[in-house]
Protein backbone atom coordinates (compact mmCIF):
# COMPACT_ATOMS: atom_id res chain seq x y z
CA UNK A 1 0.00 0.00 0.00
CA UNK A 2 2.96 2.07 0.64
CA UNK A 3 3.48 2.41 -3.14
CA UNK A 4 0.52 5.04 -3.30
CA UNK A 5 2.11 7.93 -1.85
CA UNK A 6 5.51 9.40 -0.53
CA UNK A 7 4.05 9.74 3.12
CA UNK A 8 8.03 11.17 3.41
CA UNK A 9 7.09 13.90 1.43
CA UNK A 10 2.89 14.20 1.40
CA UNK A 11 2.04 17.51 2.40
CA UNK A 12 -1.43 17.80 4.60
CA UNK A 13 -3.05 19.57 1.66
CA UNK A 14 -1.37 17.34 -1.11
CA UNK A 15 -2.88 14.46 0.62
CA UNK A 16 -6.44 16.42 1.49
CA UNK A 17 -6.19 16.58 -2.75
CA UNK A 18 -5.46 13.06 -2.98
CA UNK A 19 -8.44 12.34 -1.34
CA UNK A 20 -11.14 14.84 -2.39
CA UNK A 21 -10.30 13.69 -5.84
CA UNK A 22 -10.96 10.21 -5.24
CA UNK A 23 -7.23 9.14 -6.21
CA UNK A 24 -6.84 7.51 -2.84
CA UNK A 25 -9.14 6.61 -0.43
CA UNK A 26 -8.85 7.97 3.50
CA UNK A 27 -8.72 3.85 4.10
CA UNK A 28 -5.91 3.52 1.70
CA UNK A 29 -4.25 6.70 2.73
CA UNK A 30 -4.31 5.51 6.64
CA UNK A 31 -3.34 2.32 5.65
CA UNK A 32 -0.01 3.51 3.76
CA UNK A 33 0.74 5.68 6.99
CA UNK A 34 0.44 2.35 9.22
CA UNK A 35 3.12 0.85 6.74
CA UNK A 36 5.57 3.73 7.30
CA UNK A 37 4.85 3.19 10.87
CA UNK A 38 5.18 -0.38 10.83
CA UNK A 39 8.84 0.49 8.86
CA UNK A 40 9.99 3.29 10.28
CA UNK A 41 8.99 3.67 13.67
CA UNK A 42 10.46 0.67 15.84
CA UNK A 43 13.99 2.74 15.24
CA UNK A 44 12.55 6.30 16.14
CA UNK A 45 9.37 5.15 18.71
CA UNK A 46 6.97 8.53 18.02
CA UNK A 47 4.04 6.62 19.04
CA UNK A 48 2.73 5.21 21.44
CA UNK A 49 0.06 3.33 19.99
CA UNK A 50 -1.70 3.34 16.31
CA UNK A 51 -5.11 2.96 15.65
CA UNK A 52 -5.82 0.39 13.21
CA UNK A 53 -9.09 1.61 10.86
CA UNK A 54 -9.66 4.74 9.73
CA UNK A 55 -12.51 6.24 11.41
CA UNK A 56 -12.99 9.39 9.32
CA UNK A 57 -13.02 10.33 5.61
CA UNK A 58 -10.00 12.79 4.77
CA UNK A 59 -6.59 12.28 6.13
CA UNK A 60 -4.87 10.81 9.53
CA UNK A 61 -3.70 13.05 11.86
CA UNK A 62 -1.68 12.15 14.90
CA UNK A 63 -2.18 13.61 18.66
CA UNK A 64 0.29 13.81 21.54
CA UNK A 65 -0.62 11.65 23.82
CA UNK A 66 -1.90 14.18 26.46
CA UNK A 67 -4.91 14.63 23.77
CA UNK A 68 -8.40 12.67 25.55
CA UNK A 69 -9.39 10.22 22.91
CA UNK A 70 -12.40 8.37 23.85
CA UNK A 71 -11.88 4.36 23.73
CA UNK A 72 -7.76 5.26 22.95
CA UNK A 73 -5.83 4.72 25.92
CA UNK A 74 -4.07 8.03 26.64
CA UNK A 75 -1.21 8.24 29.52
CA UNK A 76 0.47 11.23 28.86
CA UNK A 77 3.93 9.57 29.08
CA UNK A 78 3.34 8.60 32.35
CA UNK A 79 3.11 5.33 33.81
CA UNK A 80 0.32 6.82 36.46
CA UNK A 81 -2.25 7.42 33.66
CA UNK A 82 -0.82 3.58 31.92
CA UNK A 83 -4.43 1.49 31.22
CA UNK A 84 -6.41 4.91 31.42
CA UNK A 85 -9.14 5.10 28.14
CA UNK A 86 -10.93 7.70 28.61
CA UNK A 87 -14.85 7.80 28.00
CA UNK A 88 -14.93 11.04 26.64
CA UNK A 89 -12.57 13.56 23.48
CA UNK A 90 -11.32 16.34 24.28
CA UNK A 91 -12.63 18.94 22.39
CA UNK A 92 -9.62 19.32 19.87
CA UNK A 93 -10.31 15.75 19.32
CA UNK A 94 -14.05 16.16 18.29
CA UNK A 95 -12.92 18.62 16.32
CA UNK A 96 -10.80 17.07 14.17
CA UNK A 97 -13.03 14.08 13.86
CA UNK A 98 -15.87 16.42 12.75
CA UNK A 99 -13.55 17.34 9.76
CA UNK A 100 -13.19 13.98 8.38
CA UNK A 101 -9.49 13.43 9.80
CA UNK A 102 -8.71 10.00 10.95
CA UNK A 103 -7.11 9.30 14.72
CA UNK A 104 -3.73 7.08 13.29
CA UNK A 105 -2.49 7.30 16.75
CA UNK A 106 -1.12 8.74 20.16
CA UNK A 107 2.46 10.51 20.07
CA UNK A 108 4.81 10.03 22.77
CA UNK A 109 5.65 12.81 25.19
CA UNK A 110 7.71 13.54 28.27
CA UNK A 111 5.90 12.53 31.47
CA UNK A 112 3.05 15.16 31.79
CA UNK A 113 4.80 17.13 28.94
CA UNK A 114 7.26 17.78 31.85
CA UNK A 115 10.34 18.34 29.57
CA UNK A 116 12.70 19.36 26.20
CA UNK A 117 13.71 15.46 24.85
CA UNK A 118 10.99 12.91 25.37
CA UNK A 119 13.62 11.06 27.68
CA UNK A 120 11.10 11.38 30.65
CA UNK A 121 8.26 9.39 29.16
CA UNK A 122 7.97 6.26 31.47
CA UNK A 123 7.49 4.57 28.06
CA UNK A 124 11.51 5.38 26.35
CA UNK A 125 12.35 7.68 24.34
CA UNK A 126 11.57 9.09 21.08
CA UNK A 127 14.54 9.51 18.58
CA UNK A 128 15.46 12.14 15.75
CA UNK A 129 14.70 11.02 12.20
CA UNK A 130 17.87 13.38 11.28
CA UNK A 131 19.54 10.88 13.20
CA UNK A 132 18.37 8.43 15.77
CA UNK A 133 21.52 8.71 18.56
CA UNK A 134 19.61 12.15 19.10
CA UNK A 135 16.72 13.68 20.81
CA UNK A 136 13.86 15.01 18.54
CA UNK A 137 13.50 17.74 21.30
CA UNK A 138 9.93 17.81 23.58
CA UNK A 139 7.78 17.46 25.37
CA UNK A 140 6.20 17.14 21.83
CA UNK A 141 9.38 14.86 20.59
CA UNK A 142 6.45 12.52 19.15
CA UNK A 143 4.66 14.31 17.39
CA UNK A 144 7.56 16.15 15.48
CA UNK A 145 9.44 12.87 14.90
CA UNK A 146 6.47 11.56 13.15
CA UNK A 147 5.83 14.46 10.96
CA UNK A 148 9.47 14.75 9.65
CA UNK A 149 9.59 10.96 9.17
CA UNK A 150 6.61 10.84 7.25
CA UNK A 151 4.71 8.60 9.70
CA UNK A 152 1.79 11.29 10.23
CA UNK A 153 0.87 14.04 7.33
CA UNK A 154 0.32 16.98 10.64
CA UNK A 155 -0.14 15.99 14.13
CA UNK A 156 -1.12 17.94 17.10
CA UNK A 157 0.86 18.85 20.30
CA UNK A 158 0.68 21.06 23.18
CA UNK A 159 2.85 23.49 24.56
CA UNK A 160 3.53 24.84 28.10
CA UNK A 161 7.00 26.31 27.80
CA UNK A 162 8.42 25.16 24.47
CA UNK A 163 6.91 22.05 23.62
CA UNK A 164 5.50 22.15 20.22
CA UNK A 165 8.12 24.73 18.76
CA UNK A 166 11.60 23.37 20.14
CA UNK A 167 10.85 20.03 18.89
CA UNK A 168 9.67 21.30 15.59
CA UNK A 169 12.94 23.25 15.61
CA UNK A 170 15.12 20.04 16.54
CA UNK A 171 13.54 18.24 14.04
CA UNK A 172 13.29 20.15 10.92
CA UNK A 173 9.35 21.37 10.80
CA UNK A 174 6.77 23.70 11.12
CA UNK A 175 4.87 24.15 14.95
CA UNK A 176 2.48 26.72 16.34
CA UNK A 177 1.80 27.21 19.50
CA UNK A 178 -1.34 29.53 19.09
CA UNK A 179 -2.39 32.62 21.65
CA UNK A 180 -3.46 31.37 24.88
CA UNK A 181 -7.26 30.95 24.82
CA UNK A 182 -7.63 30.56 20.88
CA UNK A 183 -7.38 26.57 21.23
CA UNK A 184 -9.74 24.23 23.84
CA UNK A 185 -8.05 23.19 26.68
CA UNK A 186 -10.95 20.58 27.25
CA UNK A 187 -9.68 17.06 27.62
CA UNK A 188 -6.32 17.95 27.76
CA UNK A 189 -3.80 16.32 30.44
CA UNK A 190 -3.17 19.34 32.44
CA UNK A 191 -0.18 20.56 33.32
CA UNK A 192 0.14 24.32 33.81
CA UNK A 193 -2.95 25.77 32.86
CA UNK A 194 -2.37 29.83 32.16
CA UNK A 195 0.52 28.15 30.15
CA UNK A 196 -1.06 24.86 28.10
CA UNK A 197 -2.14 25.22 24.53
CA UNK A 198 -2.79 22.59 22.05
CA UNK A 199 -1.42 23.46 18.68
CA UNK A 200 -0.60 22.14 15.34
CA UNK A 201 2.83 20.60 13.58
CA UNK A 202 2.90 19.86 10.25
CA UNK A 203 5.48 20.04 7.44
CA UNK A 204 4.57 23.43 6.38
CA UNK A 205 3.42 26.79 7.53
CA UNK A 206 -0.31 26.46 4.94
CA UNK A 207 -0.67 23.11 6.63
CA UNK A 208 -0.01 24.42 10.15
CA UNK A 209 -2.32 27.23 8.99
CA UNK A 210 -5.30 24.93 8.02
CA UNK A 211 -5.14 22.47 10.94
CA UNK A 212 -5.44 25.75 13.00
CA UNK A 213 -8.46 27.07 11.32
CA UNK A 214 -9.84 23.50 12.61
CA UNK A 215 -9.16 23.08 15.83
CA UNK A 216 -9.36 27.36 16.73
CA UNK A 217 -12.19 28.94 18.79
CA UNK A 218 -14.10 29.23 21.52
CA UNK A 219 -15.33 26.43 23.50
CA UNK A 220 -17.78 26.14 25.99
CA UNK A 221 -16.08 23.30 27.42
CA UNK A 222 -13.22 25.86 28.21
CA UNK A 223 -14.26 29.16 29.63
CA UNK A 224 -10.65 30.58 28.90
CA UNK A 225 -11.45 30.25 25.10
CA UNK A 226 -11.99 32.87 23.09
CA UNK A 227 -13.54 33.60 19.54
CA UNK A 228 -10.99 34.25 16.77
CA UNK A 229 -11.59 38.08 15.52
CA UNK A 230 -11.37 36.87 12.11
CA UNK A 231 -10.66 33.66 9.78
CA UNK A 232 -7.79 32.21 9.45
CA UNK A 233 -6.19 33.11 6.13
CA UNK A 234 -3.90 30.24 4.62
CA UNK A 235 -0.61 32.37 3.44
CA UNK A 236 -0.25 33.00 -0.33
CA UNK A 237 2.05 35.51 -0.34
CA UNK A 238 5.25 36.03 -1.39
CA UNK A 239 6.93 39.29 -0.28
CA UNK A 240 7.21 41.15 3.17
CA UNK A 241 7.21 44.85 2.20
CA UNK A 242 6.43 46.67 5.15
CA UNK A 243 6.43 43.62 7.70
CA UNK A 244 8.54 45.04 10.61
CA UNK A 245 10.76 42.49 12.20
CA UNK A 246 12.07 43.25 15.80
CA UNK A 247 15.61 41.03 16.91
CA UNK A 248 15.45 40.67 20.52
CA UNK A 249 19.45 41.79 21.09
CA UNK A 250 19.28 39.80 24.77
CA UNK A 251 18.11 36.97 22.76
CA UNK A 252 20.88 36.85 20.14
CA UNK A 253 23.22 37.65 22.48
CA UNK A 254 23.41 34.58 24.63
CA UNK A 255 26.43 32.89 25.14
CA UNK A 256 24.14 29.76 24.88
CA UNK A 257 23.58 30.05 21.19
CA UNK A 258 25.83 27.77 18.86
CA UNK A 259 27.88 29.61 16.18
CA UNK A 260 26.31 27.40 13.84
CA UNK A 261 22.64 28.19 15.09
CA UNK A 262 23.04 31.89 14.93
CA UNK A 263 24.55 32.17 11.44
CA UNK A 264 21.61 29.96 10.17
CA UNK A 265 19.84 32.33 11.70
CA UNK A 266 21.67 36.09 10.36
CA UNK A 267 21.16 34.49 7.37
CA UNK A 268 17.45 34.06 7.59
CA UNK A 269 17.04 37.52 8.85
CA UNK A 270 19.35 38.41 5.57
CA UNK A 271 16.37 36.56 3.85
CA UNK A 272 13.49 38.19 5.54
CA UNK A 273 15.25 42.40 4.76
CA UNK A 274 15.08 40.79 0.78
CA UNK A 275 11.53 39.84 0.99
CA UNK A 276 10.93 43.68 2.03
CA UNK A 277 10.91 43.56 5.65
CA UNK A 278 12.12 45.82 7.92
CA UNK A 279 14.67 44.34 10.64
CA UNK A 280 15.42 46.22 13.64
CA UNK A 281 16.46 45.25 17.09
CA UNK A 282 14.83 46.01 20.26
CA UNK A 283 15.19 45.33 23.75
CA UNK A 284 13.25 42.45 25.93
CA UNK A 285 16.07 42.10 28.80
CA UNK A 286 13.60 41.11 31.75
CA UNK A 287 11.83 38.45 29.20
CA UNK A 288 15.39 36.54 28.56
CA UNK A 289 17.19 37.37 32.23
CA UNK A 290 14.18 36.05 34.35
CA UNK A 291 11.93 34.05 32.34
CA UNK A 292 12.90 30.82 33.10
CA UNK A 293 12.98 31.67 36.91
CA UNK A 294 9.39 33.24 36.51
CA UNK A 295 8.05 30.10 34.63
CA UNK A 296 9.55 27.52 36.51
CA UNK A 297 8.26 29.04 39.79
CA UNK A 298 4.44 29.28 38.07
CA UNK A 299 4.46 26.01 35.85
CA UNK A 300 5.29 23.70 38.84
CA UNK A 301 2.93 25.51 41.48
CA UNK A 302 0.39 25.20 38.72
CA UNK A 303 1.25 21.86 38.21
CA UNK A 304 2.01 20.84 41.80
CA UNK A 305 -2.44 21.64 41.53
CA UNK A 306 -3.13 19.99 38.99
CA UNK A 307 -1.45 16.50 39.57
CA UNK A 308 -2.77 16.66 42.80
CA UNK A 309 -6.33 14.30 41.49
CA UNK A 310 -3.45 11.60 40.84
CA UNK A 311 -4.17 9.66 43.63
CA UNK A 312 -4.89 6.00 42.28
CA UNK A 313 -8.80 6.16 43.31
CA UNK A 314 -10.80 7.52 39.90
CA UNK A 315 -8.12 5.83 37.48
CA UNK A 316 -4.63 4.40 37.02
CA UNK A 317 -2.74 1.86 38.93
CA UNK A 318 -2.97 2.09 42.74
CA UNK A 319 -0.15 0.85 44.80
CA UNK A 320 -1.57 -1.18 48.05
CA UNK A 321 -1.65 0.48 51.24
CA UNK A 322 -3.09 -0.56 54.70
CA UNK A 323 -5.10 3.08 54.82
CA UNK A 324 -6.33 5.19 52.55
CA UNK A 325 -3.08 7.65 52.99
CA UNK A 326 -0.97 5.58 52.38
CA UNK A 327 -2.12 3.77 49.43
CA UNK A 328 -2.56 7.49 47.97
CA UNK A 329 1.26 8.20 48.67
CA UNK A 330 2.95 5.20 47.72
CA UNK A 331 0.57 5.10 44.56
CA UNK A 332 2.13 8.84 43.40
CA UNK A 333 5.64 7.66 44.41
CA UNK A 334 5.70 4.39 42.54
CA UNK A 335 3.39 6.34 39.40
CA UNK A 336 5.11 9.55 38.73
CA UNK A 337 8.88 10.09 37.00
CA UNK A 338 11.47 12.04 38.74
CA UNK A 339 10.49 15.32 36.41
CA UNK A 340 6.92 14.90 37.88
CA UNK A 341 8.20 14.60 41.39
CA UNK A 342 10.69 17.50 41.59
CA UNK A 343 8.52 19.60 40.22
CA UNK A 344 5.66 18.53 42.43
CA UNK A 345 8.00 19.10 45.21
CA UNK A 346 9.14 22.65 43.49
CA UNK A 347 5.54 23.61 43.00
CA UNK A 348 3.97 22.91 46.05
CA UNK A 349 7.41 24.46 48.14
CA UNK A 350 6.94 27.45 46.13
CA UNK A 351 2.94 27.47 47.11
CA UNK A 352 3.61 26.44 50.92
CA UNK A 353 2.92 29.09 53.81
CA UNK A 354 5.79 31.08 54.61
CA UNK A 355 7.37 30.96 50.73
CA UNK A 356 4.42 32.10 48.93
CA UNK A 357 4.84 35.81 48.38
CA UNK A 358 8.63 35.05 47.74
CA UNK A 359 8.55 32.51 45.16
CA UNK A 360 4.99 32.03 43.47
CA UNK A 361 3.75 35.78 43.98
CA UNK A 362 6.50 37.40 42.76
CA UNK A 363 7.09 35.34 39.92
CA UNK A 364 3.59 36.13 39.00
CA UNK A 365 4.78 39.82 39.42
CA UNK A 366 7.78 39.58 37.34
CA UNK A 367 5.09 37.96 34.84
CA UNK A 368 3.26 41.30 34.75
CA UNK A 369 7.04 42.48 33.66
CA UNK A 370 7.17 39.93 30.98
CA UNK A 371 4.20 40.69 29.73
CA UNK A 372 4.40 45.02 29.73
CA UNK A 373 7.92 44.61 27.80
CA UNK A 374 6.78 42.36 25.17
CA UNK A 375 3.48 44.55 24.58
CA UNK A 376 5.96 47.85 24.42
CA UNK A 377 8.31 45.94 21.67
CA UNK A 378 5.32 45.07 19.43
CA UNK A 379 4.23 49.09 19.64
CA UNK A 380 7.13 49.45 17.16
CA UNK A 381 7.07 45.84 15.11
CA UNK A 382 5.13 43.37 14.03
CA UNK A 383 6.47 40.06 15.07
CA UNK A 384 9.58 39.33 16.66
CA UNK A 385 12.25 36.79 15.33
CA UNK A 386 14.81 34.90 17.66
CA UNK A 387 16.37 31.64 16.94
CA UNK A 388 13.99 28.95 18.28
CA UNK A 389 16.20 26.60 20.28
CA UNK A 390 20.02 27.99 21.81
CA UNK A 391 21.57 24.42 20.03
CA UNK A 392 20.48 21.45 17.54
CA UNK A 393 19.75 17.84 18.57
CA UNK A 394 21.61 16.79 21.17
CA UNK A 395 22.70 13.41 22.03
CA UNK A 396 20.15 11.03 23.76
CA UNK A 397 21.87 10.88 28.01
CA UNK A 398 23.21 14.17 27.36
CA UNK A 399 21.65 16.20 29.58
CA UNK A 400 19.22 13.58 31.52
CA UNK A 401 20.73 14.06 34.68
CA UNK A 402 20.72 17.82 34.88
CA UNK A 403 17.63 19.12 35.35
CA UNK A 404 18.98 22.85 34.64
CA UNK A 405 20.58 22.15 31.33
CA UNK A 406 17.63 20.17 30.43
CA UNK A 407 15.21 23.26 31.44
CA UNK A 408 17.94 26.03 29.61
CA UNK A 409 16.71 24.28 26.48
CA UNK A 410 13.23 26.67 26.70
CA UNK A 411 15.56 29.88 27.18
CA UNK A 412 13.86 31.12 24.07
CA UNK A 413 10.34 29.98 23.45
CA UNK A 414 9.76 30.42 27.35
CA UNK A 415 9.48 34.39 27.65
CA UNK A 416 6.33 34.86 24.77
CA UNK A 417 4.65 31.72 26.69
CA UNK A 418 4.50 33.64 29.98
CA UNK A 419 2.60 36.84 27.93
CA UNK A 420 0.28 34.21 25.87
CA UNK A 421 1.89 34.88 22.99
CA UNK A 422 1.67 33.01 19.59
CA UNK A 423 5.09 31.43 18.48
CA UNK A 424 5.55 29.65 14.87
CA UNK A 425 8.55 27.65 14.62
CA UNK A 426 9.88 27.97 10.91
CA UNK A 427 12.95 25.90 9.48
CA UNK A 428 15.47 28.03 8.43
CA UNK A 429 18.64 26.52 7.74
CA UNK A 430 20.97 23.27 9.02
CA UNK A 431 24.02 23.35 11.47
CA UNK A 432 26.26 20.51 11.34
CA UNK A 433 24.03 18.61 8.88
CA UNK A 434 20.93 19.46 11.17
CA UNK A 435 17.78 21.60 11.10
CA UNK A 436 18.08 25.15 12.68
CA UNK A 437 14.55 26.39 14.15
CA UNK A 438 13.51 30.37 13.60
CA UNK A 439 10.76 30.92 16.13
CA UNK A 440 8.33 34.10 14.76
CA UNK A 441 6.67 35.72 17.79
CA UNK A 442 3.47 38.26 17.97
CA UNK A 443 0.60 39.70 19.66
CA UNK A 444 -2.04 37.75 20.93
CA UNK A 445 -4.00 36.73 17.88
CA UNK A 446 -1.79 37.67 15.24
CA UNK A 447 -1.32 34.33 14.19
CA UNK A 448 -2.70 35.23 10.12
CA UNK A 449 0.53 37.48 10.22
CA UNK A 450 2.79 34.83 11.40
CA UNK A 451 1.83 32.60 9.02
CA UNK A 452 1.91 35.24 5.90
CA UNK A 453 5.98 35.33 7.37
CA UNK A 454 6.52 32.20 7.96
CA UNK A 455 5.35 31.30 4.43
CA UNK A 456 7.18 33.86 2.50
CA UNK A 457 10.62 32.41 4.20
CA UNK A 458 9.55 28.86 4.16
CA UNK A 459 9.16 29.18 0.07
CA UNK A 460 12.15 31.56 0.25
CA UNK A 461 14.50 29.47 1.84
CA UNK A 462 13.45 26.31 0.14
CA UNK A 463 14.84 23.66 2.27
CA UNK A 464 14.44 20.17 1.42
CA UNK A 465 13.58 18.83 5.00
CA UNK A 466 13.57 15.09 4.63
CA UNK A 467 16.13 13.67 6.08
CA UNK A 468 18.99 12.96 4.11
CA UNK A 469 19.61 9.46 5.91
CA UNK A 470 15.44 8.86 5.01
CA UNK A 471 15.51 10.12 0.77
CA UNK A 472 15.41 7.63 -1.22
CA UNK B 1 17.65 29.66 50.74
CA UNK B 2 18.42 25.62 51.17
CA UNK B 3 15.98 22.78 51.74
CA UNK B 4 16.93 20.35 54.86
CA UNK B 5 15.72 16.88 54.97
CA UNK B 6 12.93 18.02 57.51
CA UNK B 7 11.47 20.46 55.14
CA UNK B 8 12.03 18.26 51.91
CA UNK B 9 9.83 15.70 54.06
CA UNK B 10 7.28 18.08 54.90
CA UNK B 11 6.46 18.99 51.53
CA UNK B 12 6.51 15.49 50.32
CA UNK B 13 3.66 15.18 53.03
CA UNK B 14 2.25 18.14 51.77
CA UNK B 15 2.12 16.80 48.15
CA UNK B 16 1.08 13.27 49.57
CA UNK B 17 4.70 11.77 47.55
CA UNK B 18 5.73 8.88 49.83
CA UNK B 19 9.61 9.27 48.96
CA UNK B 20 11.99 6.80 49.61
CA UNK B 21 15.61 7.58 51.65
CA UNK B 22 17.37 7.50 48.08
CA UNK B 23 14.74 9.69 46.25
CA UNK B 24 15.06 12.19 49.44
CA UNK B 25 18.65 12.67 48.96
CA UNK B 26 18.50 12.64 45.23
CA UNK B 27 16.13 14.82 44.87
CA UNK B 28 16.84 16.99 47.47
CA UNK B 29 19.79 17.83 46.10
CA UNK B 30 18.47 19.21 42.56
CA UNK B 31 15.91 20.79 44.07
CA UNK B 32 18.38 23.04 46.13
CA UNK B 33 19.63 23.87 42.79
CA UNK B 34 16.79 24.42 41.05
CA UNK B 35 15.44 26.77 43.71
CA UNK B 36 18.96 28.70 43.88
CA UNK B 37 18.27 29.42 39.79
CA UNK B 38 14.60 30.17 40.54
CA UNK B 39 15.21 32.60 43.56
CA UNK B 40 16.51 35.29 40.74
CA UNK B 41 13.53 36.50 40.66
CA UNK B 42 13.45 38.40 44.34
CA UNK B 43 16.95 40.34 42.93
CA UNK B 44 13.72 42.33 41.28
CA UNK B 45 11.75 45.37 43.71
CA UNK B 46 8.58 44.72 42.22
CA UNK B 47 6.21 46.19 45.58
CA UNK B 48 4.41 48.04 42.88
CA UNK B 49 3.55 45.60 40.05
CA UNK B 50 0.45 43.67 40.11
CA UNK B 51 0.38 40.03 39.56
CA UNK B 52 -0.39 38.37 36.42
CA UNK B 53 -2.18 34.99 37.10
CA UNK B 54 -3.54 34.78 33.15
CA UNK B 55 -2.45 36.02 30.02
CA UNK B 56 -6.19 36.77 29.03
CA UNK B 57 -7.90 39.84 29.80
CA UNK B 58 -10.96 38.06 30.39
CA UNK B 59 -13.89 38.60 32.89
CA UNK B 60 -16.44 36.94 33.66
CA UNK B 61 -16.57 33.74 31.09
CA UNK B 62 -20.33 33.15 31.55
CA UNK B 63 -22.20 30.35 30.03
CA UNK B 64 -25.88 29.81 29.74
CA UNK B 65 -26.77 27.32 32.81
CA UNK B 66 -28.34 24.25 30.70
CA UNK B 67 -29.67 21.12 32.25
CA UNK B 68 -27.17 18.16 30.54
CA UNK B 69 -26.94 14.61 30.85
CA UNK B 70 -24.56 14.03 32.96
CA UNK B 71 -22.08 11.06 32.35
CA UNK B 72 -23.42 7.66 32.72
CA UNK B 73 -22.10 5.99 36.05
CA UNK B 74 -20.57 3.14 33.98
CA UNK B 75 -18.78 5.43 32.07
CA UNK B 76 -17.48 7.18 35.82
CA UNK B 77 -16.29 3.90 37.36
CA UNK B 78 -14.62 2.48 33.95
CA UNK B 79 -11.34 3.65 35.20
CA UNK B 80 -11.37 3.13 38.76
CA UNK B 81 -9.09 0.32 40.53
CA UNK B 82 -12.02 -0.20 42.90
CA UNK B 83 -15.62 0.09 42.91
CA UNK B 84 -18.62 -0.62 45.40
CA UNK B 85 -21.95 -0.39 43.87
CA UNK B 86 -22.11 3.26 43.26
CA UNK B 87 -19.14 4.35 45.02
CA UNK B 88 -15.09 4.45 44.54
CA UNK B 89 -13.78 1.60 47.10
CA UNK B 90 -10.79 2.98 49.17
CA UNK B 91 -8.38 1.78 51.85
CA UNK B 92 -9.78 3.08 55.71
CA UNK B 93 -9.28 7.07 56.05
CA UNK B 94 -7.76 6.14 59.40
Amino acid sequence: MSAIVDTLRLTAEEAIGLVERGDVSATELHAAYLDAIEERDAELHAYLRTVDEADGTSIPIALKDVISTKGVETTAGSKILSGYVPVFDATVATRCRDAGLTLLGKTNTDEFAMGSSTENSAFGPSRNPWDPSLVPGGSGGGTSAAVTAGLAPWGLGSDTGGSIKQPSALCGNVGLRPTYGTVSRYGVVAFASSLDQVGPVAKNVRDVALLYSIIAGRDPEDSTTVELPGAVVLPQEDRLEGLRVGVPRQATELEAIEPGVRAAFDVALTRLEELGAEVGECELPRAFDYGIACYYLIATAEASSNLARYDGVRYGPRSEGTTYREMVERTRDEGFGDEPKRRIMLGTYALSAGYYDAYYGQAQKVRTLIVREHADVFGRFDVLATPTSPTVAFPIGHKAADPLAMYACDLLTIPSCLAGLPGLNVPCGFSEGLPVGLQLIGPQLSENTLFRAGHALERSLGLDLVPERLRT
Amino acid sequence: MAIDREQLLHVAHLARLELRDEELERLGAQLNDILDAVSKVSELDLADVPPTSHPLALVNAWAEDVPRDPLPLDDVFANAHAREGDLFRVPPTA
